[in-house]
């Protein structure tokens, strides 16, 4: 098929326009940005005692003081990211304004890129008020550690993008049926990501599945700078390379998906 | 250009065993109104749906205002626009938040002025601000069809446009859109079930059943052929297989 450059013309003016629209959305929805910061901030609040109680009864954790609110902290962060990013795609379905869209100039690809932002967005918004009650009541704060566990936070959120591309697709390929994925896709990760506990702890032929997920090189770097204070660039550069699979998986599952519903009509049909 | 906003050659479209349509082919003149007419399942949904590519032909060529829709669509795109009362605008959203994300979506120029003329054309500057969610069937028709003009689109689809609006309102809606394809020598393809809205406003009708074309002209053509004094009349005899396929130019 000869496409001409058009095709994949980028435009910021229709990422912003997407990123505008869910904007509009959020703005107008308290119970929304509340249900976004509701849970990272029960859940920091919960380990954040734990830990205390720890603190006083293991000498692991009285060790690495922060190493399981970090790791609540920076799970919550690839949760809202994955979720952040499908909720965008839900919303268009529930909207029934998938048309609309398809038939704008929007690329399938701005509509991804514009998705990434706003998760990104969603996830600070969620995120922020656990960060801050986490430093006000437990005297924590994941930046504290330098700009090492920042890369990692990256690297979690663009997991949360290349699973988010794979859910969506398979909403757009099975319907809102499929919905549920997008909720409880993240907690099959939650295991081998090594979030609490080394990947060493695991069976050694789930320590190979778990070095296929970025989470664990994430997980392992974090409590490398925060208990050794040694930033891992190996760690990193694993976590980078697996998210690149991961992206790229994403993203063909997408496509994959977004042909097909041209093929069979979804992308008229879907709603609620 | 050709001259020809819409070319279809031989469209076909299968999902499965299932036949939606086939051997469809027809032309459509720039700057004219056409109808789309038939009964349910004939087939009209998935051809528009194929012209504003939504959806892949299984056989066929389209070409849209003289780009071919399969290979090259994001080259039409920003000419065209639909509105359908069965696709919604975000529910949650203001009707200005509405127009302002589709203005950015199309590259509008100076979205805030195209928003405001629209707003003033179509009457619902009072209705800026409200929720798009909690507007009447009408308005909402009102609003989507200032959506469907936001970019000045040189082919416009539409799906009933006139659904749920006043007698009043919708004779106006009529007159502008006669006046915005004459003004722009913009096409318009419409699907309706109000027949005479079809006989007021289109140059030339096609007449779907069984997932194909059957019949084709000018309303007072398709009257004259099957010897009716409306429009409904010759839909019903269509629909409901009353007469024998005429034979038509293509």
């Amino acid at each position: 098929m000869n496409k001409s450059i058009e095709t994949y013309r980028f435009s910021s003016r229709r990422i912003f326009g997407m990123v505008r629209r869910h904007f509009y959305l959020l703005r107008g929805s308290l119970p929304r940005i509340l249900e976004m910061a509701y849970w990272p901030t029960v859940q920091m609040v919960i380990w954040g005692f734990v830990t205390q109680f720890f603190m006083g009864h293991s000498s692991w954790v009285a060790n690495a003081a922060g190493v399981l609110i970090g790791a609540v902290l920076l799970w919550d962060l690839l949760f809202r990211s994955q979720i952040g990013f499908s909720m965008c795609f839900l919303e268009e379905m529930w909207s029934r304004n998938l048309g609309h869209l398809f038939v704008s100039p929007l690329r399938p690809y701005e509509l991804i890129i514009s998705m990434m932002l706003i998760s990104f967005l969603r996830g600070v918004v969620g995120l922020l008020p656990s960060w801050v009650l986490a430093f006000v009541f437990f005297e924590f704060s994941i930046f504290s550690y330098g700009v090492g566990i920042v890369a990692f936070f990256s690297c979690l959120f663009i997991m949360g993008w290349g699973l988010g591309m794979a859910v969506v697709a398979l909403v757009l390929r099975f319907g809102l049926g499929a919905e549920s994925l997008a909720w409880v896709a993240i907690f099959a990760f939650a295991p081998i990501s090594a979030v609490y506990y080394p990947v060493a702890t695991l069976p050694d032929w789930l320590q190979i599945v778990a070095w296929c997920t970025p989470s664990a090189y994430v997980f392992e770097g974090m409590r490398s700078v925060m208990i050794d204070g040694i930033f891992r660039q190996d760690l990193l550069i694993g976590a980078i390379f697996v998210n690149c699979i991961y992206l790229c998986f994403g993203a063909l599952i997408f496509a994959w998906s977004f042909f097909g519903a041209r093929k069979t009509g979804k992308l008229l049909q879907m709603g609620e | 250009m050709s001259g020809f906003a819409v070319e279809v050659d031989s469209l076909a479209k299968y999902f499965g065993n299932v036949v939606a349509i086939e051997n469809v082919s027809f032309k459509i003149k720039s700057g004219s109104i056409t109808a789309l007419l038939g009964g349910n399942g004939a087939g009209k949904t998935t051809t528009i749906s194929i012209l504003m590519g939504l959806l892949t032909p299984s056989k066929g060529t389209v070409y849209i205002l003289g780009e071919n829709m399969v290979e090259d669509r994001y080259r039409i795109l920003p000419d065209i626009n639909f509105s359908s009362p069965y696709v919604d605008l975000p529910h949650r959203l203001t009707v200005k938040e509405n127009l302002k994300v589709y203005a950015e979506l199309y590259s509008i120029i100076s979205p805030n002025e195209r928003i405001r003329e629209l707003a003033e054309r179509f009457d619902i500057e009072p209705l800026l601000e409200q929720k798009t969610g909690q507007l009447s069937a009408g308005q909402k028709t009102r609003v989507a069809l200032a959506k469907a003009l936001i970019n000045n689109p040189k082919l416009l689809f539409l799906d009933e446009p006139t659904a749920s609006l006043d007698p009043d309102t919708a004779d106006w809606v009529r007159t502008y859109l006669q006046q915005y394809a004459a003004d722009k020598n913009a096409t318009i393809l419409l699907a309706s079930h109000h027949m005479g809205e079809v006989e007021r406003l289109c140059d030339t009708v096609l007449m779907m059943r069984d997932g194909g074309i059957v019949d084709r002209g000018s309303p007072k053509e398709l009257l004259k052929k099957y010897g009716r004094t409306n429009l409904e009349d010759v839909f019903l005899d269509i629909a409901r297989n009353r007469v024998e396929q005429v034979s038509f130019d293509e």
